[in-house]
């Protein structure tokens, strides 16, 4: 009880590392998810994180076989970033260059990457150094295993994702709602998407760790798309979504903390995944229930003015406001 | 997989297991490339990837019921498992008005979330190796079970699975195949047609979910995904027949099989280990390097393809400009020299002197020295084009509200694919012996 307690209380040195080092992760995700939710973009971020892993490889096998050193972090996250990229550029090459949709290129990009860089597990598996279960905390996450670099590191790149987002807010909001608009009045659209897609894989490659690379996409989408049940305005949008993700963040990772062998990355997206039910049914502004009622008010409004009496009686159709038509 | 016993060299000790691989992973390949087609088609195709990953929930409740891999009762759960995605997917869609990739994408995390808790709270205990269910490994899979069948002896279970989700696969998309064609090109049509779209979309959401479970233990998830998208997206840049579409995919789909298995044995010892490595990792790539080989070979979709006929369609429109330059040179009566040339058309100086060395080589240019000339063969050829653009200013001056002033550059585009037919319909709408700019019309 102590233990839970303590946890809870955040006096531990490592929950506190952990629990800002997601916080600030949920943070920077619902930030850019929203942009990418509304861009239609989704799931980009599922193509752009399969496609990290490879990169995360080969850049082991090659700090393995020429420097004979263990796994760095630093350069394992700088291979992520270039195939990252590399996949984002297919993605964009086959849908311009070729008849191919965007869903199928985004599908041929995310498995075939993701199988390259299974075969290169499986050679890093084979070497007598070889050990695979370290790569493997990319693709299902360990929070426990973050320590306080980490967490400043995925705290800058929040900040620089905050940073960038709050200076481009109205560019980026045009290029969501308007891209011909945007390009009309002079705004680089492509350059607009760089950006959009360099913010992305700065959050989805600090977050491979944490989370993993599987479920990251799930903080990229799944908040925003919560946020969306409660308003229509951009900005509150983002702000509700990062409120969510930061809170599925945190719950989660307490909550792995606490209770013994459940998955970090796994748990955040299942509150994650809660919390979106909630506002499914609950949101003010698109959930079911407040549909409902908005549906029944209408009715019983159209049924008062319908079959109210003075309506019958009068042989006259009286508006709601009294006035006679 | 580890294989202490082959030599190091980079010869293939081809044994009888690598022969089971290769036929494994070549069935499932085409069971689910046959699916595949349709997904490329109706641009679905990361419900294969949101599927196969919201089959684990599924598997592992199944399992952790039965106490048993490879039962009938995994099958069902991972395939209600799969079915659920769909739908949820579908009404998140429609009710809940997500953005359809975003839909996707919050149903197969959080199933795929909650798989992953239960198999690590749960199965730990018991004999569900995480590994095996997560990647597949399909050296394993095939000198597992083993059945007898057809007076064949040692048949892998998997094999027979597979082949069994292959012919059922390819009976549902014969039998149907014309509401499948259909309710994917036209959903519309399909529906006037009294064809159920709906009920197509969760036939094909049902099997693919069926091939995703069959395949998922022998070859992983990622392989069920590579096979159900890129040889099919591969085939529909080859050709523009469905038919053939599938058929392209099934031997796209099988190649990319053996091709995979050979690099998987291959690719450690190019880099100078002794293992081979994950047979469905490179069966994935491979499907990759093949998409690639295509995107820039296919015949007529091709990048390079492309690229010729842009190539081609710039020099015959260089060449054409420079006829009808000359052509209007001669009425003003002045000379042709390359200035002129150069000033009138777009294009480097270089690109228009091989074009007239071109037209030249063709009997429709004289040079002689620096003085140019339209030969008779070229007069009546920049004669036709110089009619057909004046015929289209007219027209366009005539019947549309283009202003006087800008019908030139338009008629500079048309005149470039103005044929005999089209001038003499031209010419009947518009009896005008001059175009707008009183400059007359030259006869046929």
């Amino acid at each position: 009880m102590d233990d839970l307690l303590r946890t809870l209380s955040l006096q531990d040195y490592n929950t506190r590392v952990v629990v800002f080092g997601v916080a600030a992760l949920g943070i920077a995700c619902g930030l850019v998810g929203t942009f990418m939710l509304l861009r239609k973009r989704a799931l980009m971020g599922d193509a752009l994180s399969h496609a990290t892993f490879p990169g995360i490889c080969l850049a082991y096998l090659v700090v393995q076989l020429a420097f004979g050193a263990g796994r760095s972090l630093p350069v394992l996250l700088a291979g992520a970033v270039v195939t990252g990229i590399a996949g984002v550029g297919c993605v964009l090459l086959i849908r311009h260059a070729t008849r191919i949709k965007e869903d199928a290129a985004m599908g041929i990009v995310l498995s075939v990457f993701f199988g390259f860089g299974t075969a290169l597990r499986g050679v890093i598996q084979s070497l007598p150094t070889g050990n695979s279960a370290g790569l493997d905390s990319f693709i299902y996450g360990k929070t426990a295993s973050m320590v306080a670099s980490d967490a400043w590191t995925i705290g800058v790149a929040a900040l620089a994702a905050a940073i960038v987002v709050v200076v481009l807010y109205k560019e980026l909001k045009l290029l969501c709602f308007d891209d011909h608009f945007a390009r009309g009045i002079g705004r680089s659209v492509v350059g607009l998407d760089v950006i959009l897609m360099a913010l992305v894989i700065v959050v989805t490659v600090v977050g491979l760790q944490a989370v993993g690379l599987i479920l990251v996409i799930a903080l990229l989408i799944i908040p925003p798309a919560a946020a969306r049940f409660w308003t229509d305005r951009l900005s509150v949008t983002a702000i509700v979504a990062s409120v969510i993700g930061c809170f599925s963040a945190v719950t989660g990772a307490l909550i792995s903390a606490v209770v013994e062998n459940i998955p970090s990355g796994a748990i955040i997206v299942l509150t994650a995944a809660a919390v979106f039910v909630f506002s499914l049914v609950f949101g003010t502004k698109r959930g079911v229930v407040a549909k409902v009622l908005r549906r029944s008010q209408a009715l019983n409004f159209v049924g008062a003015t319908h079959m109210s009496p003075v309506a019958v009686a009068s042989d006259a159709c009286v508006a709601p406001t009294g006035r006679k038509r | 997989m580890r294989r202490p016993y082959r030599e190091k060299a980079l010869i293939l000790n081809w044994t009888t297991i690598d022969t089971k691989i290769v036929i494994a992973g070549a069935v499932c390949a085409m069971a689910c490339a046959l699916l595949g087609n349709f997904l490329v088609l109706r641009k679905i195709s990361l419900m294969g990837d949101a599927i196969s990953h919201a089959l684990l929930p599924g598997i592992v409740t199944a399992f952790l019921l039965t106490g048993s891999r490879a039962s009938l009762p995994m099958f069902i759960g991972a395939a209600c498992a799969g079915v659920l995605t769909a739908w949820l997917a579908e009404w998140l869609r429609g009710r809940g008005k997500v953005d359809e990739g975003a839909a996707m994408g919050i149903v197969f995390t959080s199933l795929f979330a909650l798989g992953l808790i239960l198999l690590r709270k749960y199965a730990d205990h018991v004999d569900l190796d995480v590994d095996c269910v997560l990647n597949g490994v399909l050296e394993t899979s095939v000198i597992g079970d083993t059945v007898q069948i057809l007076g064949l002896e040692r048949v892998p279970r998997v094999v027979v699975v597979l082949t069994v989700v292959l012919f059922i696969n390819a009976v549902v998309v014969v039998g149907l195949y014309k509401e499948l064609k259909i309710s994917s090109f036209d959903p519309q049509l399909a529906t006037t047609m009294g064809i159920n779209s709906r009920l197509m979309h969760y036939l094909l959401m049902s099997l693919t979910a069926l091939t995703t479970v069959a395949a998922f233990e022998a070859v992983g998830p990622i392989l069920v995904i590579a096979m159900l998208i890129v040889p099919a997206a591969t085939a529909y840049l080859l050709t523009d027949r469905l038919p053939l579409m599938i058929a392209f995919s099934l031997v796209l789909a099988a190649l990319s099989a053996i091709l995979g298995h050979v690099g998987a044995i291959l690719l450690p010892r190019a880099l100078g280990f002794d293992d081979s490595t994950t047979t469905a990792g490179m069966m994935a790539t491979m499907t990759g390097v093949l998409f690639v080989i295509v995107m820039i070979g296919s015949p007529h979709h091709g990048l390079l393809a492309r690229a010729i006929r842009r190539r081609r369609m710039v020099r015959q429109i260089v060449s054409e400009d420079v006829l009808a330059v000359m052509y209007r040179a001669d009425e003003d009566e002045r000379t042709v020299t390359p200035d002129l040339l150069i000033g009138h058309i777009t294009g480097t100086g270089s690109t228009i002197g091989k074009a007239v060395h071109r037209l030249a080589r063709q009997g429709l240019v004289s040079i002689q020295g620096h003085a140019m000339q339209l030969t008779d063969a070229g007069r009546s050829s920049a004669q036709r084009l110089v009619r057909s653009h004046r015929l289209w200013e007219q027209y366009l001056s005539e019947h549309t509200t283009v202003a006087p002033d800008h019908v030139h550059s338009t008629a500079e585009r048309l005149e470039h694919v103005t044929d005999d037919q089209l001038r003499t319909r031209l010419a009947t709408q518009t009896r005008s012996e001059t175009d707008p700019h009183g400059r007359k019309i030259p006869k046929e």
